[in-house]
C-alpha cells in the first residue's frame, strides 16, 4: 500500500510537472467539447433546393412559396429555366432539383393525378434520404391543403385521414446538442486516458527508467495500479468539468444520478487505461504506441454509436459492438443523463463495461514483464 | 572486507537469442565484499550476463544464484537485496534530487521518515544539500552519474550492480566515483562493476574478462599481468581481444 502511494506522489508531480501536457489535459478537451458539439450536427436547417417551373401557374408558384416558407429550405432558383438540369448538382450549388412539369395545374384539374420529380444528391445517403423525407411531407402538406381548399371545396367533411399526435420524450425540443454532449464527452475522456496511459510506460522505457523500476522489488500489481489511479483521477476530474460545462453551456438536462455515472465512469476508465497499458507493454516508442492508439481509437469510436445507430448497423458490427466500451458507456450516458435509467436498467451495460475491464487490465497485466 | 564467502555463485550459465549465443558457458563466484570487475569489448556479452544476475533476464540454462537466492525461482528475493545502476541514466530528469531519491527509497520499502534521514545524511556527505530542489535535468552528467549511484546503495543492498557506471564522465568525476565505490566496498556492499576502461580494472579486487560471449580470464589484475606478461591491463586485453581475431 505504501509502495503504491509513492508511486502515485511521483506520477501526479510529473503529470502537473509538465507544463506542456497539462494546457492538452484539461484545456483542450474543454475547447474541444465546446467546438465539437455546435459543429458536429445531423440537424438539417439548409436544403439548398432548385426548382426548375416549367408549368408557371398558380398552383405550383403556391406550391413554391410552401417550400420559400419553410426554414428547411434555401431555394436556389426558382424560376423557368432550361438548363442542364444536372449542372448545377455536379456543380455543387444545390442539393436537390424539384420538377414541375408543364400542365401541371391543367393535369391537377382534370386528371387528378400529376407527377413531379425530385432529383437528390445522395452522396451521403443519410441526408439525401431525410431531403426526401421532407420535401415528400411538405408536398404531402400541400396535397392536404389542394384536396381539402381546392379540388373538394365544397364537402370538406369527406376528406378523412388518420392523424398521429406525438410527444417527444427524454429531449422534447428535439435538441441535437442534447444528444450530442454525452457522447462528446465520452470521446474526449477516451482519448486522454488512452493517450496519458498508453504514453506513460513507453516513455519510461524510452528514458530507461523501467529498468532501473524493474530491478526493484516492487510488485506487478503496485506498480500498474500506482501508474493508472492518477490517470482515473484526472479522467473523472475532467468529466466533472465536462458535465458542468454541458450543464452550464448546452443546457443539458441531467435526470438520471450522478454518482452513477461517476461510478460507472470509474470502470469505463480503467478499461480504458487498461487497454492504453496494455499497448504501452507491447511498443517499444512512444511514436509506435501513438500509432496503435489511433489506429484502435478510430475503430471503436466510429462504431461506438456516437455518430450512428448501433441499432442500424449490420448484425456482425452489433456482435462486435458488445466487445466495444465506448459503445456501452455512451449508451449509458445518454440512459442516465438524458432518461434518468436507473442501476438496475443499465446492468448489463455495467456487466459488459466490468467485464471488458478485467480482459484489459488483466491481459495488461499478464504482458507487463519485469523479468524478460 | 574481501571474503572466500561466494554471494553470486554461476555455474554452466548460457543465454542464447535464437541462434547466437551471448553467454556461452559462464563459471565464476564472486565473493562478498570484493569489488569484481566484469571487462569486456562492447557486444562481449557482459550486460546480458548482469541483467540475469540481476534478474531481468532468465537464462537459458545454467546453475545461478544471487544473495543465496536462485534466479530462476526467487527473482524477488534478488531483488530485495540487489542494487542497479544502468547504464542509460536512470533517475527521473523531471523530478528534484530529493524527490528521485524518495520515490526509490519508497519502491524498496523504507519508511518516510528513514528515507528523509538517510537523505539527509546522503546530500551531506555528497555536499548536495544545496540542490536538494533542483531538477536532475539542471544538474552535469557528474553530479547525476553519483547521486544515481548513491540512490542505488540507498536501501543498503548486500551487492550492487554497476553496468559501465563511468561512460561520459570527465577523469576527476571517474575519480571521484570510483572512491564512492571504495566507501560502498568498505560499508560491507559487494560491487560487480562493468567498464571498458582499463584503469578502472586496475582499481577492482578480481577481474574477469570476456571476449565474444566466454570468459577468457579470471584473476586479480597483478595475477593477470602477471599471466599475460603485460605491464598494464590495457595490454593484458589488447593480447586477449588479438588473440580472438586471430582465432
Amino acid at each position: 500500500m505504501n509502495t503504491i502511494l509513492f508511486i502515485l506522489q511521483k506520477e501526479f508531480l510529473q503529470v502537473f510537472r509538465n507544463k506542456n501536457m497539462l494546457p492538452i489535459i484539461f484545456l483542450l478537451p474543454v475547447v474541444q467539447l465546446i467546438i465539437l458539439v455546435n459543429a458536429a450536427t445531423f440537424e438539417m436547417k439548409s436544403i439548398r433546393l432548385q426548382i426548375n417551373d416549367y408549368d408557371n401557374s398558380g398552383i405550383s408558384r403556391q406550391l413554391i412559396s410552401k417550400f420559400q416558407g419553410s426554414p428547411f429550405y434555401n431555394i436556389t432558383q426558382a424560376a423557368y429555366t432550361s438548363l442542364d438540369p444536372e449542372s448545377s448538382l455536379k456543380k455543387g450549388n444545390c442539393d436537390a432539383i424539384l420538377e414541375l412539369p408543364h400542365d401541371l395545374e391543367k393535369d391537377l384539374r382534370t386528371k387528378g393525378v400529376v407527377k413531379v420529380q425530385l432529383i437528390i444528391n445522395a452522396i451521403n445517403g443519410t441526408s439525401g434520404g431525410l431531403t426526401y423525407a421532407y420535401t415528400a411531407s411538405v408536398i404531402q402538406d400541400f396535397n392536404g391543403i389542394l384536396i381539402n381548399e381546392q379540388i373538394r371545396p365544397q364537402n370538406p367533411d369527406k376528406s378523412r385521414t388518420i392523424a398521429t399526435t406525438h410527444s417527444f420524450w427524454y429531449n422534447p425540443e428535439l435538441n441535437y446538442k442534447t444528444f450530442m454532449v454525452p457522447g462528446i464527452l465520452v470521446l474526449l475522456i477516451t482519448v486522454i486516458s488512452l493517450l496519458l496511459s498508453g504514453m506513460n510506460i513507453v516513455r519510461e522505457k524510452e528514458i530507461g527508467t523501467i529498468e532501473q523500476i524493474n530491478v526493484t522489488p516492487i510488485k506487478k500489481y503496485q506498480f500498474i495500479i500506482g501508474k493508472l489511479l492518477p490517470f482515473l483521477i484526472i479522467a473523472l476530474g475532467e468529466l466533472a468539468i465536462g458535465l458542468t460545462i454541458g450543464k452550464l453551456l448546452f443546457n443539458i438536462p441531467m435526470v438520471g444520478s450522478l454518482p452513477l455515472v461517476f461510478g460507472v465512469a470509474a470502470i469505463y476508465i480503467s478499461c480504458i487505461l487498461g487497454l492504453g497499458l496494455l499497448i504501452s507493454t507491447m511498443t517499444d516508442t512512444q511514436q509506435q504506441a501513438m500509432f496503435v492508439s489511433f489506429f484502435i481509437m478510430i475503430v471503436i469510436i466510429l462504431m461506438s454509436g456516437l455518430f450512428t445507430a448501433v441499432e442500424n448497423m449490420p448484425h456482425w458490427a452489433q456482435v462486435m459492438d458488445l466487445f466495444n466500451p465506448i459503445a456501452h458507456f455512451i449508451k449509458v450516458m445518454r440512459m442516465v443523463l438524458l432518461k434518468g435509467s436507473g442501476f438496475n436498467q443499465i446492468l448489463t451495460e455495467i456487466y459488459y463495461l466490468t467485464g471488458l475491464s478485467f480482459l484489459t487490465l488483466g491481459l495488461a497485466t499478464w504482458r507487463y514483464r519485469k523479468t524478460s | 572486507m574481501v571474503t572466500t564467502e561466494s554471494i553470486i555463485h554461476v555455474r554452466n550459465m548460457v543465454k542464447k537469442f535464437g541462434g547466437f549465443v551471448a553467454n556461452d558457458n559462464l563459471n565464476f563466484d564472486v565473493y562478498r565484499g570484493e569489488i569484481f570487475g566484469f571487462l569486456g569489448a562492447n557486444g562481449a556479452g557482459k550486460t546480458t550476463a548482469m541483467k540475469i544476475l540481476c534478474g531481468l533476464s532468465l537464462p537459458t540454462s545454467g546453475e545461478i544464484k544471487v544473495a543465496g537466492f536462485d534466479v530462476y525461482k526467487e527473482t524477488n528475493l534478488i531483488k530485495r537485496n540487489i542494487g542497479y545502476m544502468s547504464q542509460r541514466f536512470s533517475l527521473y530528469e523531471d523530478l528534484s534530487v530529493y524527490e528521485n531519491i524518495r520515490f526509490y527509497g519508497g519502491i524498496y520499502g523504507l519508511s518516510r521518515k528513514l528515507i528523509r534521514e538517510r537523505a539527509d545524511f546522503l546530500l551531506e556527505t555528497l555536499n548536495l544539500s544545496d540542490i536538494r530542489n533542483k531538477l536532475i535535468k539542471d544538474l552535469p552528467l557528474g553530479w547525476r552519474q553519483k547521486l544515481a549511484f548513491s540512490v542505488a546503495i540507498f536501501h543498503k543492498p548486500g551487492i550492487v550492480f554497476l553496468d559501465e557506471p563511468t561512460g561520459g564522465v570527465d577523469p576527476i568525476t571517474r575519480r571521484q566515483f570510483w572512491e564512492m565505490i571504495y566507501q560502498a566496498a568498505a560499508d560491507g556492499i559487494t560491487v560487480f562493476v562493468t567498464t571498458h576502461y582499463m584503469d578502472e580494472a586496475e582499481y577492482c579486487n578480481r577481474v574477469s574478462i570476456m571476449v565474444d560471449g566466454k570468459i577468457r580470464a579470471l584473476d586479480t589484475p597483478e595475477g593477470l599481468k602477471k599471466q599475460f606478461a603485460a605491464a598494464t591491463m590495457n595490454e593484458v586485453f589488447l593480447k586477449l581481444a588479438r588473440n580472438n581475431q586471430s582465432v
